[in-house]
């Protein structure tokens, strides 16, 4: 009976994922996303963190921009999954399969999580100079570069699950961006200083445990630990959860 | 095939379909017959577990859409109404899809794929988008979507609604080529698909069973035939509600 279980959620996961991934990719949508993800990144670590006039063989200043581009560009990515399943009817279909809802739900995000992995694996030229640069501390940045893609599958997870409240694409990717923000920059200094300013340190600090930031600044630093993955994959089976609830919601007749 | 237990559904407080019941058996061709907004597609949502009943159950080949609502899917081919598709796809990547969630092995898949390209008469359009299709392939696209797995209970929700007559014969002689074997109930709120078509039709106005007949039967109980039971059904409970 689990076996069978197990069975009917792997195959949601499978139909959606490839459902999905031939979405991405059968529309300029997926091209559209890497490219302008690599030249916005490209910019900002180029000419804000002004990446070779420091001289340093280090990601850093390419690793700082990571949160708060995925802050934005991951709900823009994941706003279509549910959202255009309600606004074309398209829902009606899927909730007549035999299939395992969070199977649906965990197949559809992973398809973005690799796009996003795509976009991601394509930075790879930025790991290269930096060892051309001098000599780079390859194992932090492997363990970055780790973390970074499992953050994303956190931003994601987010905005597959805001999608699944609205018919507006649009509006999930504008409610998906607010939730991202607030837990970036619940971990943003300015913001978590600020908390401890007025209800003390151990407040700022508890604020900014609940912040992407903070976790991702951790492996960063070269260093793995524990609670930040349990935090972003909690995080995201967290979602999954939600956006689960969200979908089946509608069996119950919500438009 | 198919039993429905006095399935309810409300909306809020408006009650779309009302203790519904009816059994249908292999070979039978239903016309589901109403007004609009007689709650012919709340009833289809239900029973083909999109939409959760307030009350009661439909047994689909056995299996409660409720206790047991995968299996029981996995009897239906269903048909909503419009046949939404996805539009980037083309038919042959969405039909594989469909096999996909109905968990059929990659040999199986490619069988059921060609079985119902060529039983829905759509090989000709299987490599282009959906999106360039016309209204016809799409319904017939939907409708080999809901044959992929060779189902035995069919539903399909104004199949016929919104093509040209020769689209509506080409569905008319798949439904009859496949009736032998299966159960299948088909939701119209026009009659001229009915004598065609169906060897039974249960009439709903308000979400209430008002008839249950054979077409002929139908027909007959009013001098100006189908049509004329039709209107006289429908008119006779609005009277009684006003
Ligand atoms: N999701 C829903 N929320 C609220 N009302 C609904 C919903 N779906 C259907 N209805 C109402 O239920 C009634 C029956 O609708 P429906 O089953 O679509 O009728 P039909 O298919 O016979 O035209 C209508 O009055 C419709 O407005
Ligand atoms: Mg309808």
């Amino acid at each position: 009976m689990l076996d069978l279980e197990w069975r009917g959620t792997l195959t949601g996961i499978k139909a959606a994922w490839r459902r999905e991934i031939s979405a991405y990719f059968a529309t300029p949508l997926a091209y559209v996303f890497v490219a302008i993800f690599l030249l916005v990144l490209g910019v900002f670590t180029w000419d804000l963190s002004r990446f070779f006039d420091t001289g340093a063989a280090d990601l850093g200043p390419f690793f700082y921009w990571h949160p708060w581009l995925f802050m934005m560009f991951m709900p823009a990515l994941a706003m279509r999954l549910w959202a255009e399943e309600t606004s074309h009817g398209t829902s009606e279909l899927l909730l007549s399969l035999p299939v395992n809802l969070t199977g649906l739900v965990i197949g559809k995000l992973l398809a973005a999580w690799t796009v996003a992995a795509l976009a991601l694996a394509l930075t790879f030229p930025w790991w290269i100079s930096v060892n051309i640069l001098g000599s780079a501390d390859n194992a932090a940045i492997a363990l970055t570069y780790a973390m970074s893609l499992i953050m994303a599958g956190a931003y994601l997870a987010i905005g597959a699950a805001v999608s699944a409240l609205t018919r507006s694409a649009v509006l999930a990717f504008v409610s998906g961006v607010l939730v991202a923000f607030i837990l970036t920059a619940a971990g943003w200094p300015l913001v978590s200083g600020a908390v401890a300013d007025m209800f003390g340190a151990a407040a700022g600090d508890a604020i900014a445990q609940f912040s992407f930031l903070t976790h991702f600044e951790t492996a960063q630093r070269g260093v793995l630990e524990l609670r930040g993955l349990l935090f972003f994959f909690g995080f995201i089976a967290l979602c999954i959860a939600l956006n689960t609830l969200f979908v089946s919601h509608r069996r119950g007749g919500a438009q | 095939m198919l039993d429905l237990h006095n399935l309810r559904k409300a909306f809020g407080d408006h009650v779309a379909v009302a203790d519904l019941s009816f059994s249908l058996k292999q070979g039978e061709v239903l016309g589901f017959l109403g007004q609009n907004g007689a709650g012919k597609s709340t009833t289809m949502r239900m029973v083909s577990g999109v939409l959760e009943p307030d009350a009661g159950d439909a047994l689909i080949h056995g299996q409660s859409i409720i206790s047991n609502r995968r299996m029981a899917q996995s009897q239906i081919g269903y048909l909503p109404e419009g046949a939404p598709l996805y539009r980037d796809m083309t038919p042959v990547t969405f039909l594989r899809f469909i096999a996909d969630a109905h968990g059929l092995s990659r040999p199986d898949r490619k069988q059921a794929v060609e079985r119902v390209i060529a039983d829905a008469r759509i090989a000709s359009v299987a490599g282009k988008p959906i999106a360039a299709l016309s209204k016809g392939y799409r319904r017939r696209v939907g409708l080999a979507a809901a044959l992929i797995h060779d189902p035995p209970v069919l539903l399909l929700d104004e199949p016929t609604d919104g093509l040209d007559p020769v689209q509506k014969r080409a569905v008319r002689a798949l439904v009859a080529r496949m009736a032998p074997e299966k159960a299948i109930v088909i939701s119209t709120h026009t009659l001229d698909e009915v004598p065609a078509m169906c060897s039974r039709v249960i009439v709903i106005d308000q979400g209430r069973k008002v008839a249950d007949e054979t077409p002929e039967n139908l027909a007959n109980s009013k001098p100006g035939g189908l049509e004329e039971a039709f209107i006289s059904l429908a008119e006779s409970r609005e009277a009684e509600t006003c």
